[in-house]
């Protein structure tokens, strides 16, 4: 099984993910799916049957304020970037996190590199799955690559200026 | 000058270790070379025609002593014992190898210096009017809020991988001299009825392939509110701008295409949930950012003496009076005046300054202007704070050090990129057809009678040599294969900023020189007593440039 870095270990990962073309609710595999958001959308009702096996992913450039009322009770959110160049993701994290309040495992998945494995956790994703071309033992360093910061984010919501005057 | 504490240190050596670590992967080959793009980029390294370039940060401008002898050692041990001066007030190694580049990060690290996101699709260092502190036209010294945009943009985990570069310019002084209309954000410190500073935020300027003059998206952003503010433009930016086409990703595209009005509403909508943040500034922050930007301690100097004994100077050397007249500019406080290092000497690339002269640079700085530099975006340097009653000795020890070119704000002060002798993306070469120019107009008599002209060339669209703003510019461009000129005239930067248009068909390089001297012919046969080659142009448009340029010889 996939394997899979989740609250700074290694784990096995035991969620199927469902590709975009490949969901109707009838095909689903059986046990803990990630389905697309618009097969979500669409049968929400169905789905919701199931929880806590469902969790929903979306591409980086949907409007996260479309789960804003199903937070509470997804257990997993997966954002997908397509290239590792698209930051669209990193925002997406934030909303879902700060906006809508989801407390759930929050995943990146898709094309990112090990190198933003640090920015995304700031972003408040805890779950990641990366491209098996990585040793995920190795790319644990990576999570690290900062333990100080000038902004605060998801993980350290003071900025620096704001310690700094709690310090001084 | 700001000065780090050991937060500050902390992130920067943990930037080193993780930057070594990178190269060290990408040696090994787990990183590809597409991967590491972004990453050597947000670095300030590329890879150019002949060795990597790497970019070093020079936040708004500004340098020490201490700084100024280590990038002597590091041109002497790493490169070809010089650098060069950026058009965005960077410092730049033109022939560092790629294994060395972590050991000269390390290097730097130890004097408060880094390459972070000089480069990328991130936020960008972040510039300033090079007289920040001493102008005498500023409302107030834009340097502190210039210091926490570069904390809060330094690693920001949201903004590291936006569609395009973005690039903030601060300005407190109506005489824009950081450029900020022609930035994808610009920030104009006001002071309100009230007599409270803020924020006038411009948004969506910028040169480059579409150049565009920013549009105001907000009159008055009150200062606690500066970082929410740049945060909602931010996020805005990233979930919104173009993706798809690398040509229409800059800021600009996307406010122009949303138009300036509904591109405001969206922003204010989204700072609405995010204004009363933790990230929202404090009275107490502001006042620590400003701690580090207190006067020198100043001599009190009779203004009216010094002015005697100078005026004494002038009279006997007419070369010391030309180099008063073009290379000091004025200072705040009575009794003291800036000085401009022209580092445009002809025969020189401009902006570019070598080991020998850095370390003369940072002496004379410690003995004239309290250990600081600045780096200006026309090239040149900057001592910010020199005694009026010091100006004639300086002069004497910046002559032979090729310091003194009279030449600052005249046609030979020519900005110029790097152009096709260096890098990769150029069309035509750049530094030759400055070098032509200026040993052509080597008459200082006859440049003075110019005036105030700016010549600016770039060696292809991307601009960073800011010819759309030049009065006049020189694009390279490629003609199958071959470099041409393309000439435009009317550029400005500044409070009236206005865009170039072109004057026709592009021409060879060893045409460019003669075509200059057509178009400053025409200024000087229609110009009105004492106008500015600008002011002609606006007042007769570009065809007598075009009809004496094209002119068939008979
Ligand atoms: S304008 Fe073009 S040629 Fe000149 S430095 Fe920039 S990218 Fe290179």
């Amino acid at each position: 099984m996939r394997k899979l870095i989740k609250d700074g270990a290694v784990v096995t990962d035991d969620w199927q993910f469902v590709d975009a073309d490949h969901g109707t609710v009838d095909a689903l595999p059986v046990g803990k799916v990630i389905v697309p958001l618009a097969l979500w959308l669409e049968n929400k009702a169905e789905l919701s049957k199931h929880l806590p096996k469902v969790g929903v992913w979306l591409n980086g450039e949907e409007d996260t304020a479309q789960l804003h009322d199903d937070v509470a009770q997804l257990p997993l959110i997966a954002v997908n970037f397509p290239v590792f160049t698209d930051g669209r993701g990193f925002s997406a994290g934030r909303l879902l996190r700060e906006r809508h309040g989801f407390s759930g495992e929050l995943r990146a998945v898709g094309n990112f590199l090990r190198d933003q494995l640090c920015y995304l956790r700031r972003c408040g994703f805890n779950a990641f799955s990366l491209n098996e071309k990585y040793d995920p033992q190795a790319a644990l360093a990576s999570l690290g690559d900062f333990s100080e910061y000038y902004q605060g984010a998801v993980d350290e919501p003071l900025p620096l200026f704001r310690r700094r005057a709690l310090t001084s | 000058m700001y000065v780090y504490d050991e937060h500050d240190h902390k992130i920067l050596s943990e930037r080193v270790a993780q930057f070594r670590g990178q190269v060290d992967r990408y040696l090994e080959g787990e990183i590809s070379d597409e991967e590491f793009l972004p990453l050597r980029l947000q670095n300030g390294l590329y890879i150019q025609r002949l060795a990597p370039m790497l970019r070093i940060a020079v936040p708004y401008g500004m340098l020490t002593s201490v700084q100024l002898r280590k990038l002597a050692s590091i041109a002497r041990d790493y490169d070809k014992g010089y650098c060069h001066v950026s058009t965005r007030q960077n410092i730049q190694f033109n022939w560092p190898s790629l294994e060395d580049v972590p050991d000269i990060l390390a290097e730097l690290a130890t004097v408060q210096m880094h390459a972070i996101q000089t480069s990328g699709n991130c936020i960008r260092n972040t510039t300033t009017d090079q007289f920040a502190g001493i102008a005498p036209d500023e409302i107030v010294d834009p340097r502190p809020y210039c210091e926490i945009i570069r904390q809060w943009s330094t690693f920001h985990p949201e903004f590291a991988f936006l569609p395009r570069k973005f690039k903030i310019a601060v300005t407190a002084s109506l005489d824009d001299r950081a450029a900020v209309q022609v930035h994808d954000i610009g920030l104009q410190i006001v002071k309100n009825d009230a007599g409270t500073v803020g924020f006038r935020v411009l948004v969506g300027g910028g040169l480059g392939r579409t150049p565009v003059i920013g549009s105001v998206i907000r009159e008055f952003l009150p200062e606690e509110d500066l970082l929410t503010y740049l945060d909602a433009i931010l996020r805005i930016y990233n979930q919104f701008g173009r993706r798809d086409n690398k040509f229409k990703a800059r800021i600009k595209i996307l406010v122009r295409a949303m138009g300036p009005e509904v591109f405001a509403e969206k922003v204010e909508e989204e700072w609405q949930h995010i204004k009363n943040s933790p990230a929202r500034l404090t009275g107490e922050e502001i006042d620590r950012a400003k701690s580090f930007f207190t006067a020198p301690p100043y001599r009190q100097i009779d203004d009216a003496a010094v002015s005697a004994a100078l005026q004494k100077h002038t009279d006997e050397e007419l070369a010391f009076s030309r180099w008063l007249n073009r290379n000091v500019q004025p200072h705040k406080v009575p009794g003291y005046a800036a000085v401009t290092l022209s580092l445009k000497p002809a025969g020189v690339s401009p902006g570019d300054i070598t080991d020998k002269q850095l370390e003369l640079l940072a002496d004379l700085a410690d003995q004239y202007s309290f250990g600081e530099v600045r780096t200006t975006h026309e090239q040149n340097i900057v001592l910010g704070d020199v005694a009026k009653s010091d100006l004639y000795d300086l002069w004497k020890v910046l002559k032979p050090a090729g310091f003194a070119t009279p030449n600052i704000g005249t046609l030979t002060d020519i900005i110029c990129c790097p152009g096709g002798d260096y890098c990769s993306l150029a069309n035509a070469k750049s530094i030759p057809v400055a070098e032509a120019i200026q040993r052509h107009f080597n008459d200082l008599d006859y440049l003075y009678d110019l005036g105030d002209l700016d010549l600016n060339i770039s060696g292809c669209m991307n601009a960073c040599g800011h010819h759309h703003v030049g009065h006049i510019g020189v694009l390279g461009v490629d003609k199958k294969g071959e470099e041409f000129y393309q000439i435009q005239l009317g550029g400005n930067a500044g409070e009236h900023s206005s865009l170039g248009n072109v004057l026709g068909p592009s021409f060879g390089r060893d045409e460019v020189t003669d075509v200059v001297q057509k178009i400053v012919d025409v200024y000087v046969q229609s110009r009105n007593p004492d106008e500015q080659f600008i002011d002609t142009y606006r007042r007769i448009g570009i065809d007598p440039f075009k009809e004496r340029v094209y002119a068939k010889a008979d």
